[in-house]
């Protein structure tokens, strides 16, 4: 095995552990923590692939802003742990058979796929060095850029007149 | 046996020197400490630490020792896991952020792998450093939220509160050297700054002055310094998020610190002073001798203030200690081979200890800013003027072009 493999299985390992530890746990916070872990995990993923870049954002955006703010929110309201309910009918006699045939699904595309057997090979460097990319963001995709902008500055706009309601 | 050092040189190298990168990294920590309590107790007409060893030499090592061994007690009801994490996190965090800095220009080769002055030289070096420090909120918000103490979470709060706002700035800030240099790469960064030979007139700072106002206020903000240090302010939160924190996981903490300031200044140097270039032009190859003319008298000064030492120990070690600094600089004198060598470091460090003086300096001067002026000022004025800073960097590149 090389060496990238076997960082690929830590890494995926890491990522599918703080998945299944997000769910399981009791405490919002360690639910959070994890998620985090998931996040960085992926960005280590992102990074094997060669997304230096997109590695890098992952981590400032996921790991450093969004995942702040939840934690910030969690500590806030001073959550508590959660309190275990038994499990509704419809969760199990629905849930399990769709969960199953979920993963059979995408076992089933990995399998069928040929990239299956070999690493998802690193793009090429023009691609994903950040010069590329800007030129690309700025010149080709300009106006889904643009129109993803205008989209978080009504986000943004909005949460301002939520949060000035009161007054 | 040099088959396997070959072989495995890629793995072993990067080893040896993230060791010895800690080891110089733990030894300044320690040191900065006796220096802050020194600058500063000098500041306030103080002695400041002067009884363990010559002139307090050796607090470092005491307070060390008493870290080790001190009491250790968890709060009742405290979150174990997250008490725990908190302080590895930060102090992961902060030494993570030291391996993307390059502390000097060589390039060279140990048993067939090509290295340089620092851990890793990534690409997108700046980014990487941008992503840790982005992390190091978790490890502030969590000490204090897993302490089950309202001080402690009070101090968590704000101090999270402070860094996401700061962050901002400080990432803004640096938009006008990325802009210059056009690579995120600090390596690039301070190669482009060199010019053509003429020494500091090509450095970042003369085109990008509001940039570094903006980034060192935010890089002090970030570091949970004076005058932006209300997470620690004890006349109001005790000592903050690290209130129940005792032993080595406090030193931790006090580890970390340290060790961001160390990042910071690095950074400050790197982006807007040339890093590891001289400041005097390349046709003054007389500059060269800068490091002994320091190193020497400076030597001798401390074997002269040495032998009058009040106590016996102290008039052992101090002489000794000058007569090694002033034959380094000596040695640098008559082997031009070794001068050559360590210039670049040699100026890196002076910029870094330059930058750290004047976060003890600060530290001495300027009273605790109040929590609705930090916000107001990180949000009103800091963000504003990088935004602006980077339109108008921005404008006259382009103007440039045309």
């Amino acid at each position: 095995m090389s060496a990238q493999v076997v960082i690929f299985f830590v890494l995926a390992l890491i990522a599918v552990f703080g998945a299944v530890s997000l769910i399981v746990q009791r405490h919002p916070i360690h639910s959070a923590l994890s998620l985090i872990l998931v996040m960085v995990a992926l960005a280590g993923l992102y990074l094997l692939m060669g997304a230096e870049f997109v590695a890098a954002v992952q981590i400032i955006v996921y790991g450093g802003a969004i995942m702040v703010l939840f934690i910030f929110v969690i500590m806030l309201l001073n959550a508590g742990v959660e309190e275990r309910t038994n499990l509704s009918r419809l969760a199990f006699y629905a849930g399990i058979p769709l969960a199953v045939a979920v993963t059979a699904l995408i076992a089933a595309a990995i399998v069928g796929s040929k990239a299956a057997t070999a690493l998802p090979a690193a793009a090429p460097d023009t691609l994903t060095s950040t010069r590329t990319l800007s030129m690309l963001l700025f010149t080709e995709f300009v106006y889904p850029f643009e129109l993803t902008s205008f989209l978080i500055l009504v986000a943004i706009l909005g949460a301002i007149v939520l949060a000035q309601r009161e007054n | 046996m040099n088959e396997f050092l070959t072989h495995w040189a890629f793995l072993i190298v990067p080893i040896v020197k993230i060791a010895i990168l800690v080891f110089i990294v733990l030894t300044v920590d320690a040191y900065l400490t006796w220096i802050e309590r020194k600058v500063i107790a000098h500041i306030q007409a103080r002695w400041g630490p002067h009884r363990v060893g010559p002139h307090g030499l050796l607090q470092p090592l005491a307070d060390g020792v008493k870290f080790v061994f001190k009491e250790d007690p968890m709060p009742a009801n405290a979150d174990k896991v997250a008490y725990f994490l908190a302080p590895f996190i930060t102090l992961m965090l902060a030494m993570t952020s030291l391996a993307v800095i390059p502390f000097g220009p060589q390039r060279f080769t140990v048993f067939g792998y090509e290295t340089h002055v620092g851990i890793a030289d990534v690409n997108i070096s700046l980014l990487v450093l941008f992503a840790i420090t982005a992390l190091a909120v978790y490890g502030v918000a969590l000490a204090g939220w897993a302490s089950n103490n309202k001080y402690s979470l009070l101090g968590g709060l704000r101090s999270s509160a402070q860094m996401i706002s700061y962050e901002l700035a400080l990432t803004l800030s640096v938009v006008g050297v990325l802009l210059i240099a056009g690579d995120f790469s600090l390596r690039n960064i301070v190669d482009q700054q060199a010019g053509s030979g003429k020494g500091l007139w090509s450095w970042n700072i003369f085109p990008q002055i509001i940039g570094f106002v903006c980034f060192f206020i935010a890089a002090i903000a970030e570091t949970n310094r004076v005058p932006f240090d209300l997470p620690e302010a004890e006349s109001e939160l005790t000592a903050g998020f690290h209130t129940e924190y005792a032993s080595m996981k406090f030193a931790m903490f006090f580890i970390a610190e340290y060790t961001n300031m160390i990042t910071a200044s690095c950074l400050a140097t790197i982006m807007f002073f040339g890093g590891w270039l001289s400041p005097f032009p390349d046709s003054w190859t007389f500059a060269h001798y800068l490091p002994s003319v320091l190193m020497i008298p400076f030597g001798l000064w401390v074997i002269f203030d040495g032998v009058k030492y009040e106590n016996l120990f102290g008039r052992l070690l101090l002489p000794g200690v000058g007569t090694v600094i002033a034959a380094i600089g000596a040695a640098l004198i008559v082997f031009p081979v070794a001068n050559d060598a360590i210039q670049g470091i040699f100026w890196f460090l002076a910029k870094v200890f330059t930058f750290l003086f004047v976060y003890i300096w600060m530290r001495g001067t300027l009273p605790r800013f109040r929590y609705d002026q930090l916000m107001s000022f990180g949000w009103k004025f800091l963000l504003p003027v990088s935004i602006a800073n980077v339109v108008l960097t921005s404008a006259v590149i382009l103007w440039r072009m045309h």
